[in-house]
């Protein structure tokens, strides 16, 4: 009888004795989650599903993320397979207007420029000694986009390629990182620029775009990737998938239900699994950390290229051009338009740089997927994956 | 393949057609805008059909 309550108590207190130092370390991890994403509102809808799978996956003896719990079910179901990042840029292109881009194409350009960051991260991962996968997962951290991270990183790591545990660091790392994007652009934008170039004053674009046009240039997009780079239509197509149901406006419940109950289930489950994911025996690492810097390295190359495009764009158009707007061309939308026309009318108060910096910053989201689908498709080329 | 030369393929070929894409799609762009000029003021907008229940 007395062994049968030891054997009992014995049980209750199993889990307390499993409890180690890096299971303690992931659980204050995601106590710091929960605060940046509740009171700081860092990305909330992200960081605190990540949060949630993180604590679930590092209680003592937990279950989650071994085969039929929950977690890795969830994993298996839509993060293995790629399926919940390009669910959520059904409803990424179903909320994006790009409209500001088509009525002026050549902003088109800071997009590509705003990709910089990855192929200049993808040199300093191999130089550090990175696998040539992983350097290319880290790198897409410039990309400033969660979900083309999340595709690349786990496209690797269902090929073997990568460790599961490093989509969940990429993931973290990009969405904080996408989060900081007011913080890190900035001083970066007035390091690089002169106080009369932040002035420069833009002249009012006419934002008029035929119906006609909007419906064509998804169905533009998706047929140039395509044939470009066929690796990417994934997430291109799904982009131009959710743009098209939006523009055409024959569609409108899908369209809805694209950005609010697919984008959200879909959001919801990709959180906890990726949080799943971060295990402490896999997540405690020398490169967790160094994929942490790469990814702040990533997003300043970034701006920078932005911003040096439009310090050559003001040369050649004789001052027209204010280069602040090259920073929005990355893909944190519309955080990095917004953040332009600020720093814009706080130099020059009679300066509305919004219609062409989020322009700029739509061409950032389609430069970021572009420049992802070339990569895949460069590797298939080179026959590795 | 070394970690250089991947790299360095990556940068001109990742970089290259990423910059050649996206000004390709300008040019697409312009002439998609050109071929489908904004209506003018006044002209009936587009109907479209309601969705099924």
């Amino acid at each position: 009888m007395i062994d049968a309550i030891l054997s009992g108590i014995d049980g209750l207190t199993e889990g307390s004795r499993a409890l180690d130092a890096g299971s303690l370390v992931m659980i204050t991890l995601a106590g710091v989650m929960f605060y940046l994403a509740v009171a700081k509102g860092v990305e909330p809808l992200l960081l605190l599903p990540i949060a949630f799978g993180c604590l679930l996956a590092n209680l003592p003896l937990s279950e989650l993320m071994h085969d039929g719990g929950v977690l890795k079910t969830i994993y298996d179901f839509g993060i293995g397979n790629e399926l919940f990042p390009l669910l959520i840029f059904v409803g990424i292109g179903s909320m994006t207007d790009f409209t500001p881009l088509l009525a002026n194409p050549r902003l088109l350009l800071f997009g590509a420029a705003g990709q910089l960051g990855i192929f200049a991260t993808l040199l300093l991962a191999l130089a550090l000694g990175f696998p040539k996968e992983s350097a290319v997962a880290v790198a897409t951290i410039g990309a400033c986009d969660g979900p083309t991270v999340i595709y690349v990183s786990n496209l690797f790591a269902g090929l073997g390629k990568i460790d599961t545990a490093m989509v969940g660091a990429l993931a973290v790392a990009a969405y904080s990182y996408m989060a900081l994007v007011p913080v890190i652009q900035p001083p970066i934008m007035r390091l690089l620029t002169t106080e009369k170039e932040r002035a420069v004053k833009m002249p009012a674009s006419s934002g008029k775009v035929s119906r006609a046009a909007l419906i064509a240039f998804p169905l533009l997009v998706t047929v140039i990737t395509g044939i470009v780079a066929p690796k990417g239509l994934p997430l291109m197509g799904m982009i131009m998938l959710g743009n098209f149901m939006k523009v055409t406006g024959a569609v409108s419940r899908l369209c809805k239900s694209s950005e609010n109950e697919i984008a959200n289930i879909a959001t919801l489950f990709l959180g906890l699994a990726i949080g799943g994911t971060m295990v402490a025996r896999d997540f405690l690492a020398l490169n967790t950390l160094l994929v942490f810097g790469l990814g702040l390295f990533a997003i300043v190359i970034d701006t920078v290229g932005g911003i040096l495009l439009g310090k050559l764009w003001y040369l050649l158009s004789g001052g027209k051009m204010n280069p602040l707007i090259g920073a929005a061309g990355i893909s944190a939308y519309p955080i990095a338009a917004r953040l332009v026309q600020a720093e814009g009318q706080r130099w020059n108060k009679q300066n509305f740089l919004l219609m062409h910096a989020m322009g700029a910053n739509t061409g950032g989201q389609i430069g970021s997927v572009m420049a992802a689908a070339i990569m895949l498709s460069v590797l298939k080329g080179l026959g590795l994956i | 393949m070394s970690n250089l030369t991947f790299g360095l393929t990556l940068l001109f070929v990742g970089m290259g057609g990423t910059l050649l894409t996206l000004w390709l799609l300008t040019l697409l762009i312009r002439g998609l805008t050109t071929l489908l000029p904004p209506t003018k003021p006044g002209a009936e907008p587009p109907k479209t059909q309601p969705s099924p229940p």
